[in-house]
């Protein structure tokens, strides 16, 4: 079922000079969001994720398209009934964004304020987030008395004290150390699995992608350039900005500049496999490099999971007559992927 | 010193008078100022009730008044506060146009201090779905509480400076009291004495000042 569609969604600026042309910053994106997804949206920055993700709850005005957020089309409701929509959409930030004159409790009680809910409901509310975060001791604390993933810990609670449906993550480990944005990711998948929050996250790290997302988006310059399943955008991107993200977590077929350091280190010739999941095994692979009795030497690559499917590129060095190797390869390139730097 | 002696009770009467026209002015101007200054601050680019023919309105009324000095200010304005208060000298004229002439000036330090609030918190609030007035009530004022409360602090010295004018329409106050019983009659250590009483005016309210905004920042 469909949480979120935006259709042909266009978002431009006036000119910053009089006469210019219009600066578009979303230029004709569509996405369709189903409920319990994990949506990762990837680009560079420029490239207008956060601007997508601020249509979505109409932080900023859609200039054209339809965005439909839970079966009703929001870029026409006028401001008074946006508000109510915003408060069902969760939002986290890079920068927590916490009021900082506000005690934990207070900053996660402030959704449901603004909500009006009875102030007995929110007590319950506040401590029952507080409790989910892992942070019920620091109920009384300011935030400037906290650490950035239990800043970013706080952030979620306020983010879902209103129980909405949606939360949307702008960079939500950006400003974290690796250890911290572990653990934010880990409290992430934890909302969407036992919360069952559908969450748009846009992001610049592709790790975060990998280790949370169920679905991807590729933005490049205001469009969206790929889409699809996590693994399939991984194990076989199709974009050249795609490819460039996958590169950045996962170590593909080498380029030149890396064959010739290759060669430098090895003999023999430089063969990748690449391997998805349900293609030839690597085992048998092997096996056959070994009844032809050729050499082999890993040099290059690795084998990834990704929610427990593999796929990866193995770069081998192979030894032995040219006769048994091309016989070899022949034979294994009917069944995967065989590439040799020439 | 005899002659001091003899003035003290009229050195109380003033600064107790001083004191009444400082509070009054300030709780005037200091609401006019705040308004005013939310006012610039939120019809400016970019923030809540933007809206560039306004602000540009106000920016420049306030340039306009603000630089004016206030002993040209005080006679500039006095048919203002005839016709508000039908009488244009003493004590009350004194107070109303100090209020009038200290909104301008304190509109930009409240102005200045509002654009310190991260643009990410007021973000925040709106994510959550609150509207503008509660933003600026729930968020913007407590955020920026600290340094709004250094600025009032210097806000308050600035008027004890613009009363102590007040001689000149025939207000009273510590600074008519030097002029009066020191300077016009040539005696300096009456002279000394006011200006002893406002140094310990002054330092006691930037202590108290400084101690609030302290325990409202936390550090």
């Amino acid at each position: 079922m469909s949480i979120v569609t935006l259709t042909d969604v266009v978002k431009s600026y006036p000119p910053a000079q009089k006469g210019g042309a219009p600066v578009v910053a979303i230029d004709s994106v569509s996405l369709d969001v189903q409920k319990g997804d994990v949506y990762g949206i990837i680009g560079y920055s420029g490239a207008g994720k956060s601007t997508l993700v601020r249509l979505v709850n109409a932080l900023e005005k859609t200039t054209s398209g339809s965005i439909v957020v839970d079966g009703r089309e929001i870029t026409t409701l006028p401001e008074r009934e946006l508000r109510a929509v915003r408060g069902d959409i969760g939002m986290i930030f890079q920068q927590f964004n916490l009021f900082n004159s506000k005690t934990v409790a207070k900053n996660i009680a402030y959704p449901l304020e603004v909500a009006g809910r009875p102030a007995a409901e929110v007590r319950e509310r506040v401590a029952e987030m507080l409790d989910f975060v892992g942070l019920s001791d620091k109920a009384r604390n300011y935030p400037d008395q906290l650490s950035g993933g239990q800043k970013q810990r706080v952030g979620i609670a306020r983010a879902l004290a209103t129980s909405p449906a949606i939360l949307l993550a702008d960079e939500a480990t950006s400003a974290l150390d690796p250890e911290t944005t572990g653990e934010v990711l880990a409290l992430l998948e934890r909302v969407n699995r036992e919360l069952g929050v559908t969450i748009i996250l846009i992001t610049h790290e592709m790790d975060v992608i990998r280790s949370l997302a169920t679905k991807v988006a590729v933005m490049d310059s205001g469009r969206i350039v790929e889409r699809g399943d996590v693994f399939d955008v991984f194990s076989n991107p199709q974009e050249a900005a795609s490819a460039r993200f996958v590169q950045t977590v996962v170590q593909g077929i080498p380029t030149s500049a890396e064959v010739d350091a290759l060669r430098a280190r090895h003999t023999g010739r430089i063969v990748t496999f690449s391997f998805r999941d349900g293609d030839s095994s690597q085992a048998q692979v092997f096996l056959d490099l070994a009844a032809a009795g050729v050499g082999f030497e890993l040099v290059y690559g690795g084998i990834n999971d990704i929610r427990g499917r593999a796929f990866g590129h193995l770069t081998l060095a192979l030894t032995g007559t040219d006769a048994a190797i091309d016989g070899v390869l022949a034979r294994i390139s009917e069944r995967s992927l065989v590439t040799e730097a020439n | 010193m005899d002659r001091l002696l003899e003035l003290l009770p009229e050195l109380g009467e003033a600064t107790v008078e001083t004191l009444y026209i400082v509070v009054i002015s300030l709780f005037f101007g200091g609401i006019g100022g705040l308004l005013l200054g939310l006012a610039l601050y939120t019809t400016r680019a970019g923030s809540l009730f933007e809206n560039r023919a306004a602000f540009t309105l106000l920016n420049i009324l306030v340039n306009i008044f603000r630089p004016i000095p206030f002993i040209i200010f005080i006679a500039a304005v006095q048919p203002l506060a005839r016709l508000v208060l039908g009488i244009g000298i003493g004590n009350s004229a004194l107070i109303f146009a100090i209020s009038l002439g200290a909104t301008f000036g304190i509109s930009r330090i409240v102005e200045q201090n509002l654009l310190t609030v991260s643009p990410g918190v007021i973000e925040a609030a709106r994510a959550a779905g609150a509207g503008p007035f509660r933003i600026i009530r729930t968020v913007i004022l407590p955020e920026a509480l600290g340094p709004l409360i250094l600025g009032y602090t210097f806000v308050f010295v600035a008027i004890v400076d613009m009363s102590a004018v007040g001689g000149y329409i025939g207000g009273g106050g510590i600074g008519n009291f030097a002029i009066l019983y020191g300077y016009r009659q040539f005696n300096p250590v009456v002279t000394w004495a006011a200006v002893l009483v406002i140094i310990l005016l002054v330092q006691l309210v930037q202590f108290s000042g400084n101690a609030l905004a302290r325990k409202i920042l936390r550090r």
